[in-house]
């Protein structure tokens, strides 16, 4: 009796195990549209990158534009900023890393590696600590004590590359993906 | 039948979960072992159709939850960003919008169903109770889900129903334009009443799961009717639920799914109506309002009658009516199958169910011409609204004394293993 | 059953007969297209040309407000590069917010404008809908982006009224001040002059422009806006159907097997 329900089993048995796995297999690309739904949109996507016209912005200034929801910081250095970013050894920095998108993620922190061109500072203008925006230090108005940037929240205190130096930060500040599209005119993300 | 749960734990961890919360045991006894009558047909399938119906609105709903915004200025909006920008916001938006009529496509096969074979008869009125007060939270989900796209039939639909209180000012003067006021939460549809319709959409299928797990509880007290609407008589009479009934109702489902999928994905406006594509404008009224076609017997009744209140008397009790089927039908037998009468006026109806679907859809003036005689629509809504209010108060009750039902076969056992000789 | 099916066969035969009447529309054109059916797909080259009748001829009184920039490039649709869209997009002026100064308007008080990028929605030719009545005798030229799916007819509609005109009312028939005959548009008084001409526009790919292929192309760019996924929709359907119908034919050979004994 054995023998003859045997084959008669794994028959059966196949047709319930292909009918399972096609109706999983069905349920997972089902389920992918609701699991989907929730990354950005088209429209979202579409402001992901943006081109901005840097022709206004003096010397020493800088200007705060939106990118990806967050405050994007622009900075034309002054040569005295560019001077002393260039003149802190790597030994100082909290973190080594140059943190830049445009480059690999190994490089150093060396205010080369954080800008396309020395008098332009792009950085994503979010503390590494916990979120908050730094406030910009000027020299009529000096923020912290390393004449970059000084976050109000937990006293994180950033350099004129945009280095943490000191603080609860543990990196420094973000360089996003950016060109040159033309002297005065960047394209970011 | 509900007796004795034969669940034995088989491992260590279901042994524990089982004297903690027996919920393996109530899945068991419910859909696992539970004695079936080995005679349901395709007609008995629709009930796991509408859970199904029922999981993939919700799941549908929450998801567009995230994207829609509830704002009268913003909510015609949000849908379109729904179906351009949202990843699959068009798939998931069709599927809710196409589910909602095969929700209801589904529900009146399974509504016509228990009229059919007797199924809301003793011991099972609790069923049928619960079943229309289903079938009416389900009518006002869709009424508050339709107007949310904010389209102009979205706004002319809510200022026509929410109107139908104001016939109260008859009865009691300023009552009925209190409740009115009191429901748009201003003196018109707006934005006050687009937020709370929102609200009410999203909670009301919560408390339709909560009634339909009643509907199935007190469905397992005497166990399923069939079509031969004769008793169990004893366990050759039935089969346990899983895997016969699983795997039948899932093979229907899957067909269900096809048809749901070629309305979905090539013909997704076929039940729409392309006003609500133009956005919601409280000065310009559309030629012709009309509600979505599960709703139009219902609204051919309302608008057959020419006094207000009166129309609006009509269509409610309508639908109150169907809660006291289990004590206007007087037969003794409950399936059609033996009542050779009775088979003929349910046909009947079904008939005239469609008759006022389909006035219900043409203009208020529509007429229809017959020679050289014009014969408006409206006239063929009375006579569909009498033959509705005849076939429950009057043909119901009398069919039942006067008919003589066929021959009832012994068991369902013999019935349908009877021919074939006995089998184990 | 019998008196049910003559219940049934009634009903069905109400729907022919309605009363005939010079104030109700002519029934729409037959009109055959690309994207009809269910493996309908829009034709590139159709979507192009009337989006360039779009811009040159209707965007004058119509606007377009939920079909953004993008959209130009993306799959299913009239397939310019991202490159070319863009170019597109500069080409137009957006409304743009306070300068550093805080005003809105310059010198001239006319609304300081930014040109378009490729998140930007096309903008509207009319500031409100006060201002398009005011340029338009009273009427508001209706928003076209879904217009197809707000019109029973959807493209062969479009058409029907674009190439509509240009006919002799019948006799008696009051074609009022201001307003132009088209039997298509419900009552006949339509509030658009005819908007095509023969050569109205030179299109960029060569082909002829007659009212015939202008009104063509038009109605396919904006059954393209009306339904922007029409392509993506049919092609998963097609997957989904062929994968229903495996998995419904191994439930029934399933159920077949379950119930075989006891049968």
């Amino acid at each position: 009796m054995t023998t003859a329900t045997e084959p008669e089993t794994t028959r059966r048995d196949f047709l319930y195990i292909a009918t399972g796995a096609v109706a999983a297999v069905g349920g997972a690309f089902a389920a992918w549209p609701f699991l989907d739904q929730m990354n950005p949109t088209s429209a979202v996507l579409a402001l992901a990158s943006i081109e901005i016209d840097i022709s206004s912005i003096q010397l020493g200034q800088q200007v705060v534009f939106k990118w990806r929801g967050h405050p994007l910081f622009v900075r034309r250095r002054t040569p005295k900023e560019i001077a002393e970013a260039k003149a802190v050894a790597m030994s100082d920095l909290i973190d080594p890393l140059a943190r830049n998108a445009n480059l690999p993620d190994d490089a150093q922190a060396t205010d080369t590696n954080r800008g396309t061109k020395p008098e332009w500072l792009v950085l994503v203008g979010v503390c590494t600590h916990l979120g908050c925006t730094p406030t910009v230090s000027t020299p009529q108005a000096p923020q912290g004590d390393y004449g970059g940037w000084l976050c109000h929240c937990h006293g994180s205190q950033y350099d004129t590359a945009g280095r943490i130096r000191k603080g609860p930060a543990p990196q420094n500040l973000a360089v996003p993906p950016y060109s040159f599209l033309s002297p005065t005119k960047i394209k970011v993300g | 039948m509900a007796g004795q749960s034969t669940y034995v734990p088989a491992t260590g961890i279901t042994r524990w979960l089982d004297k903690r919360l027996p919920i393996l045991r109530l899945a068991h006894d419910t859909m696992t072992t539970f004695p079936t009558p080995r005679n349901l047909n395709v007609w008995y399938t629709f009930g796991g159709i509408l859970t199904f119906c029922l999981g993939v609105q919700i799941v549908t709903g929450i998801v567009l939850a995230m994207h829609y915004v509830p704002n009268a200025d913003l909510a015609f909006t949000s849908v379109d960003t729904i179906m351009r920008d949202v990843n699959y916001g068009w798939l998931i938006r069709y599927i809710h919008a196409t589910g909602a009529s095969m929700f209801f496509l589904a529900v009146y096969l399974h509504m016509f169903r228990g009229l059919y074979y007797g199924s809301y008869k003793a011991p099972r009125e609790v069923i049928w109770i619960l079943g229309v007060l289903i079938y009416l939270l389900m009518m006002g989900t869709a009424f508050f889900g339709y107007v949310l796209p904010w389209g102009q039939m979205s706004f002319w639909g809510a200022t026509v129903i929410t109107s139908l209180f104001s016939a109260l000012d008859q009865i009691v003067p300023h009552l009925g334009t209190a409740i009115t006021t009191w429901l748009w939460g201003g003196f018109a549809v707006g934005d006050a009443t687009l937020n709370r319709f929102f609200s009410l959409h999203y909670l009301l299928p919560f408390v339709i799961a909560g009634v339909v797990g009643l509907h199935i509880w007190a469905l397992h007290v005497p166990g399923n009717n069939n079509p031969l609407g004769i008793d169990v008589k004893g366990p050759q009479d039935t089969v346990p639920f899983h895997p016969y009934y699983t795997a039948k109702d899932a093979f229907y489902l899957s067909l269900f799914v096809i048809l749901f999928a070629g309305f979905v994905f090539f013909a997704p406006e076929f039940f729409g109506n392309p006003d609500n594509s133009i956005q919601a404008n409280p000065l310009v009224t559309p030629t012709d309002i009309v509600p979505e076609w599960y709703l139009l017997p219902f609204y051919a009744m309302l608008r057959s009658v020419p006094q207000k209140l009166f129309g609006v008397l009509v269509l409610v009790g309508a639908l109150l009516l169907l809660l006291f089927i289990p004590w206007l039908d007087t037969s003794k037998v409950r399936s059609c199958r033996f009542r050779p009468l009775m088979k003929q006026f349910f046909w009947l109806f079904a008939a005239d169910c469609v008759l006022l679907g389909y006035v219900g859809s043409q203009g208020a003036d529509a007429a229809l011409a017959l020679g050289g005689f014009s014969l408006p629509l409206v006239w063929l809504a009375r006579l569909g609204t009498i033959y509705y209010y005849v076939f429950f108060l009057l043909i119901m009750p009398v069919v039942g004394w006067i008919e003589k039902p066929n021959a009832l076969p012994q068991s369902i056992a013999q019935a349908v293993l009877g021919a074939k000789g006995e089998r184990t | 059953m019998k008196i049910a099916f003559l219940a049934l066969a009634l009903t069905a035969s109400l729907g022919s007969a309605m009363a005939e009447d010079t104030s109700l529309p002519f029934p729409i054109k037959d009109v055959h297209w690309s994207f009809e059916g269910p493996l309908g797909t829009y034709d590139q080259a159709a979507l192009q040309r009337g989006f360039q009748i779009y811009k040159e001829v209707c965007s004058a009184c119509h606007s377009l407000n939920y079909v953004q920039f993008h959209d130009l490039a993306a799959p299913g649709g009239p397939g310019f590069s991202e490159a070319q869209a863009k170019a597109i997009a500069a080409g137009y002026k957006i409304i743009a917010g306070p300068n550093d100064k805080g005003e809105t308007t310059d010198a001239n008080g006319n609304p300081l404008t930014r040109p378009g990028i490729l998140a930007d929605h096309f903008p509207p030719p009319f500031p409100n809908e006060e201002a398009a009545r005011a340029s338009n005798g009273g009427a508001l030229p209706p928003d076209l982006s879904l217009i197809e799916k707000a019109r029973a007819g959807g493209a062969a509609y479009v058409y029907s009224i674009v190439t509509g005109f240009g006919q002799k009312p019948p006799p008696g028939f009051k074609v009022q001040q201001g307003k132009y005959y088209n039997p298509y548009f419900a009552g006949r008084n339509i509030s658009m002059p005819p908007p095509l001409a023969n050569g109205a526009v030179t299109y960029a790919d060569g082909t002829k422009a007659t009212i015939d292929q202008e009104a063509h192309d038009v109605a396919t760019f904006l059954a393209w806006a009306s339904e922007p996924k029409l392509e993506e929709r049919h092609r998963t359907g097609v997957e989904v159907m062929a994968f229903l119908v495996l998995l419904a034919g191994l439930l029934f050979l399933t159920y077949r097997k379950v119930w075989k004994d006891q049968h």
